[in-house]
C-alpha cells in the first residue's frame, strides 16, 4: 500500500506518492502547468485507480480530465465534458469540486461548479450532466457570489444512503436532496450570517465547508464564514461549536475518518485578515464533537507565519491513525502521520495551493 | 475559402494543423467560421467560445489584422481570401 497525495495549485497539479508511514513523499508534476486546479479526486471504486482533475486554463476554459496511470497520461476531452445545456444561459467558469459517490453508485461522480451548479457523471468522470433539480430551485436566482465567485464548492454524498446528498454554495448555504438530486431543500437553520439584515435567513449563508462524520450519518461539521457548527440531524438544524478556538472564521473542515466526535479546522484570524491567528500555524482538533478544541502546532511554524488554508486545502487519507495534510496559499504542504499531533513539511515552494486530497493506494 | 490560423496550444485539436482552410457557403461571419471549424474540430470551438457562443475573455480573434473586439465582434464579416487569427491574449498562469 502507499499514499497518494494530490495537490492542486494556481499553476498546476502535483501528485506525491509515499509510504504508509507517511514520512517521505516523491512528487510528480506540475501536471497542466500554468492551469489552475481547484478540484482533484481519487476514484478507487470498481477496480479503478483514477485521478480526476478539474483544470482551468485562463485562455481556453475548464474541463475535467482523468488519469488511470497516476498522472503519466491524462484524458483531454476535446468538446469539454462539463457544459451548461442550451437554454440555461450559463457558461462554465470553474470546476470547484469533484466527488465520487459511494460504493453503491460506483460510476457516479459529482462536480460542483461556478456558476453555482451541480453536475453528475455516470461514467466515472468522462462526461457530466447538469443536475436540473438544483438548477431549477427557486432560491437559485437569489444566491449571491462571495469573494471566490458564486460557486458550488462542496458535495457530500451520504455514505449511508446513495440518494442523500448535501451540497454547499457560497453564498446560498447548505442544500440537501433525499431523492438522488431530483429535489432539494435549504438546510441552514441555526447558521448565522453577518452580511444580511436577518442573521438567520432560510438560505444565503456563506458556508465554507461541510464534512460528514464517520459512522454517524446524521452528524455533520461545518466551517461557516463566521461560525463553526455541528448538526446531529442531517443538517435539519445546526448548533454553534466554536468553543475555545481563537477565531470562528476559516475555510477548511475535516471529519476524522473513523471517530464521529473528532474533527479538524484551521481557524484564520478574521474575514478581513485571512491568515492564521497571531502568525502561528495551528490546526485545531475537537475530540468531543466541538465542546472543546485544542491547538496542534508541533512541527508547524509558530512565529511570523502568515499562512492561509483554503476550503479544499485540507484532507485526510482515511487511515488509522489518520493521516492529515494541508496546503497553503504560500505554497507549503504539511503532513501529519499521527492524527495531527505532529507535522512535517512535504513541500515548501509550490505555487499557491488550492486543494489537497489524499488516498490510500492498494 | 478563408484561412484560420491557430496558436500552437490549439493545433492538437485540429489534427496538428496551425492553419485550417475553411469553406464558407457565402459571405459569413467569424461566428459562422468558428461554427464551421467546429464541425470538423470541435475542440477548437470549445476553447475559443464558451457554451453560450461567446468569445472567451482571454482569447483574441483578428480578421485581416484587425481585432474583432474593435470591429463587430463575432458578427465581423469573413469572406473568401480573408485571414483569421486566433491568438491567446495577455494572460497566463
Amino acid at each position: 500500500m502507499s499514499i497518494l497525495l494530490m495537490v492542486g495549485t494556481t499553476k498546476g497539479a502535483f501528485l506525491f506518492q509515499g509510504g504508509v508511514d507517511r514520512q517521505e513523499f516523491e512528487p510528480t508534476g506540475p501536471h497542466f502547468p500554468g492551469e489552475a486546479i481547484y478540484a482533484l479526486a481519487f476514484d478507487g471504486r470498481a477496480g479503478r485507480r483514477r485521478v480526476l482533475a478539474g483544470t482551468e486554463s485562463s485562455h481556453w476554459g475548464s474541463v475535467v480530465r482523468c488519469s488511470d496511470d497516476l498522472g503519466r497520461t491524462w484524458s483531454d476531452p476535446a468538446e469539454g465534458n462539463v457544459r451548461f445545456p442550451d437554454g440555461t444561459g450559463a457558461a462554465l467558469t470553474r470546476v470547484w469540486q469533484l466527488q465520487p459517490a459511494g460504493d453503491e453508485r460506483p460510476d457516479t461522480v459529482y462536480a460542483g461548479v461556478e456558476p453555482a451548479a451541480l453536475f453528475r457523471s455516470d461514467d466515472a468522470g468522462e462526461t457530466f450532466e447538469l443536475v436540473r433539480g438544483l438548477w431549477d430551485h427557486p432560491h437559485r436566482s437569489q444566491w449571491q457570489p462571495g469573494g471566490g465567485g458564486l460557486c458550488l464548492h462542496t458535495v457530500v454524498p451520504d455514505w449511508a444512503d446513495p440518494d442523500r446528498i448535501w451540497v454547499a454554495v457560497s453564498s446560498g448555504g447548505v442544500y440537501r436532496s433525499d431523492d438522488g438530486g431530483a429535489s432539494w431543500q435549504a438546510r441552514n437553520r441555526g447558521v448565522r450570517v453577518e452580511f444580511m439584515p436577518d442573521p438567520h435567513p432560510e438560505f444565503g449563508q456563506c458556508v465554507h465547508k461541510v464534512a460528514q462524520a464517520a459512522g454517524r450519518r446524521d452528524t455533520l461539521y461545518m466551517q461557516n464564514h463566521g461560525g463553526l457548527y455541528r448538526s446531529d440531524d442531517g443538517a435539519e438544524s445546526w448548533a454553534d461549536i466554536a468553543n475555545g478556538v481563537p477565531s470562528d472564521f476559516g475555510f477548511a473542515m475535516v471529519a476524522h475518518p473513523a471517530d464521529p466526535d473528532t474533527a479538524y479546522a484551521v481557524p484564520l484570524e478574521s474575514a478581513m485578515f485571512r491568515c492564521v491567528p497571531d502568525a502561528r500555524a495551528c490546526v485545531y482538533r475537537t475530540k468531543d464533537g466541538g465542546a472543546s478544541w485544542e491547538p496542534l502546532g508541533k512541527g508547524l511554524p509558530q512565529r511570523d507565519a502568515y499562512l492561509t488554508v483554503l476550503r479544499d486545502g485540507f484532507a485526510t487519507d482515511g487511515m488509522r491513525p489518520a493521516g492529515l495534510y494541508f496546503g497553503t496559499r504560500t505554497g507549503e504542504v504539511f503532513a501529519s502521520a499521527d492524527e495531527g499531533e505532529g507535522w512535517r513539511l512535504v513541500a515548501g515552494w509550490l505555487p499557491p495551493v488550492l486543494c489537497v486530497k489524499a488516498a490510500v493506494l492498494s | 475559402m478563408a484561412t484560420l490560423h491557430l496558436p500552437a496550444a490549439l493545433s492538437a485539436y485540429a489534427g496538428g494543423q496551425r492553419r485550417v482552410e475553411v469553406a464558407l457557403p457565402g459571405p459569413g461571419t467569424v461566428a459562422a467560421l468558428l461554427e464551421a471549424v467546429g464541425q470538423d474540430h470541435p475542440g477548437v470551438r470549445q476553447r475559443v467560445l464558451d457554451e453560450l457562443g461567446a468569445l472567451r475573455p482571454h482569447v483574441n480573434v483578428f480578421v485581416n489584422g484587425e481585432s474583432i473586439r474593435y470591429l463587430t465582434g463575432l458578427a465581423t464579416p469573413v469572406g473568401d481570401g480573408d485571414e483569421v487569427w486566433v491568438i491567446a491574449a495577455i494572460s497566463g498562469g
